[in-house]
């Protein structure tokens, strides 16, 4: 794998503790050239360790870390053709958005004149022109983010790391720069690396998704793979809201003594009197214990034998749709999916 | 009545703030601003050279008489010591406060608070005294630098004129590294705290971006903790201005402007002059102040 040019970094049994607290508990994996890569899971799980791995910021206790089929575990920040574009934006509060956005070019001597003009495209590039004589302290939030990823893009890095850039947004701005950042990697095509703790933000905008969690990677693949067939308990229970069926209930259901997740999205209720439409569907039944009135969805409790709670979710689609069953509290369903949503974990 | 009292100052929220104010505007307005006031109309009086009496008429002839030679001497010396003493404080302090802000684990900060500050907790005449000992000829100092055989140094950088003189203690490098002594706490702590207020975030995107420590040092740091080197090197700077121990204990006899404010207001009896001496340290730290704010020191604040 490290031959391979397609890599843009790759970790090689990279450990990194502080005192008893494992950060990176012998990680290997590698993220592709162009790809969009998210770092997902809780905090204190070890994604921000490993991007600050990346930056330099954080030297590993052991491993080795590749930059382009190149080692650098212990190559400091200056170094390395990587730019961070941090959680608190870290902006230069003395500085204004120009020398700010423009400080790399400042360091590598070039003149003025150039560096302005650099600035300007930049800024235009993340839809703030003219604002290059501000200061930090001036700009809002959104516009203070966007200065923040023109200053870490102007030195064209192989490697644009984000630790948790949209953290501090309101939820609508939040969105809209989600599809924005996603269409500038698009456009400039560089690696991203993204850190983040939201899963819906990792899931819309990420080619990939590392799961993390105590320092290792729980599981690591596309969305669609992290979201319909999680690994283990723990990406089923982070990455959405999962059932989790075990022990008795698994065995009426499965025959097999195992753990099993299915979504509650994907299960249908049903009358207990209609009929199922193929065999390749699972049945039971149980009585709806209680009824949470969500906006776009209506969330039901199912008790299963008066013990076990399914959560089933269901659009809230208008009364008078065909086929439409909403029942009341006390009232006895019949729940149904496909065999294949269903996903045995470990 | 206690209740009807709190829910009236509830009530009027700005009869409160006056009454808590009122002894502070009084305090101010009339012991520190009448002083200060008094102060500036006796330097415009002057003294008669026959009667020694005080002549209460306006003149400018009391600040005119500051530009004699003599006078004017102590004017310059004063200023220059003042900003040796600065400067060197903030050499020293910076380090200390660097270490402190941005290596030290919690325990440590402590232990270097207390190191910092035991000195204020003794008595400053005891401390001066002391130096005097350290410095003086038959003094630790000369007897330790003789046992490593290097007293030849010393005896090098006492030769230089107008700055050496006989021995450290009667020299006026000996009265620097004294005031840089008692003056550096108050250094120290204002350029610590504000080094405790970058956050370390800054020096993180600095290094990210290329920049190299002394960089990242001289275009992120420095400028960022530029307000607390200013409001320390405005410690160090008035109250080298005004002191007057250290020089009549420590150095060549010549006078400061603080013993040159002490002698004519007591033994000489020329009130307007020393008035108009006490003058002189208000308006250098008014041009210091104006110049610092020029250079942007307090924009980062």
């Amino acid at each position: 794998m490290s031959n391979n040019s397609t890599v843009a970094v790759q970790f090689e049994n990279i450990s990194r503790f502080f005192g008893e607290t494992k950060a990176a508990d012998d990680l290997s994996f590698s993220v592709r050239e162009g790809e969009f890569f998210s770092m997902l899971g809780p905090s204190g799980s070890g994604k921000t360790t490993c991007l600050r791995l990346i930056a330099g910021f954080e030297i590993p206790d052991s491993g080795k870390l590749y930059i382009h089929n190149r080692e650098m575990s212990t190559v400091p920040p200056y170094d390395r053709d990587v730019n961070t574009v941090f959680q608190s934006y870290a902006l230069f509060p003395h500085m204004n958005v120009e020398e700010n956005i423009s400080y790399c070019l400042m360091l590598k001597k070039i003149n003025k004149k150039e560096r302005l003009i650099k600035a300007e495209e930049m800024l235009e590039l993340v839809q703030l022109p003219g604002l290059g004589n501000r200061k930090p302290s001036e700009l809002s939030g959104g516009q203070r983010q966007r200065v923040a990823l023109a200053r870490a893009l102007i030195n064209h890095p192989s490697v644009l790391l984000l630790d948790e850039p949209l953290g501090a947004l309101d939820l609508k701005l939040r969105e809209k720069m989600q599809i924005e950042l996603k269409d500038l990697q698009r456009k400039i095509g560089i690696t991203f690396i993204y850190v983040t703790h939201d899963q819906q933000e990792a899931l819309s905008m990420s080619d990939r998704i590392a799961v993390f969690n105590n320092g290792k990677i729980e599981q690591l693949g596309t969305a669609k793979e992290i979201y319909e067939t999680p690994r283990t308990l723990f990406v089923a229970d982070f990455v959405g809201s999962s059932n989790v069926i075990l022990g008795k209930l698994s065995e009426k259901i499965f025959n097999k003594n195992a753990s099993f997740t299915i979504r509650p999205e994907r299960i249908r209720v049903l009358a207990p009197n209609e009929n199922t439409l193929s065999n390749l569907e699972i049945c039971i039944y149980g009585e709806v214990a209680d009824i949470q009135y969500q906006g776009a969805h209506l969330k039901y409790m199912i008790l299963i034998e008066g013990q076990y709670e399914i959560i089933v979710q269901q659009q809230n689609v208008s009364p008078g749709t065909k086929h439409l069953f909403q029942p009341n509290i006390g009232q006895e369903v019949k729940l149904v999916w496909n065999r294949t949503d269903s996903n045995e974990i470990i | 009545m206690t209740r009807r009292i709190s829910t009236f100052l509830y009530l009027n929220p700005n009869f409160f703030l006056l009454f808590l104010l009122t002894p502070v505007i009084l305090w101010l307005g009339i012991v520190y601003v009448g002083s200060i006031f008094s102060l500036l109309f006796q330097s415009f009086f002057s003294i008669d050279e026959y009667t020694g009496l005080i002549v209460r008429e306006f003149t400018l002839n009391t600040y005119i008489s500051l530009f004699s030679p003599a006078n004017f001497d102590i004017i310059i010396r004063t200023t220059t010591m003042a900003f040796v003493v600065t400067i060197v404080s903030a050499l020293i302090a910076f380090p200390i406060a660097y270490y402190m802000a941005m290596y030290s684990s919690k325990k440590t900060k402590a232990i270097f608070y207390v190191a910092v500050m035991l000195p204020l907790w003794s008595s400053y005449l005891v401390r001066v005294y002391s130096w005097k000992l350290i410095l003086a000829k038959e003094g630790i100092l000369n007897w330790l630098l003789e046992l490593i055989h290097i007293d030849w140094l010393l005896d090098l950088i006492l030769k230089i004129p107008v700055i050496g003189g006989g021995t450290l203690s009667t020299s006026y490098i000996g009265t620097m590294i004294v005031f840089v002594y008692i003056w550096l706490p108050f250094m120290i702590l204002p350029i610590q705290s504000a080094l405790e207020k970058v956050p370390k975030s800054l020096l993180d995107a600095s290094a990210d971006l290329g920049a190299k420590n002394r960089q990242t040092f001289w275009l992120v740091i420095f400028p960022l903790t530029l307000p607390g080197i200013v409001a320390g090197s405005i410690f160090t700077f008035s109250l080298t201005l005004g002191d007057y121990i250290i020089p009549g204990i420590i150095g060549s006899s010549r006078f400061f402007i603080g013993q040159a404010v002490y002698m004519h207001q007591g033994t000489a009896g020329n009130i307007p002059l020393a008035a108009a001496f006490s003058v002189v340290p208000i308006i250098i730290m008014g041009i210091y102040l104006s110049i610092a704010k020029k250079m942007g020191a307090f924009e980062a604040l």
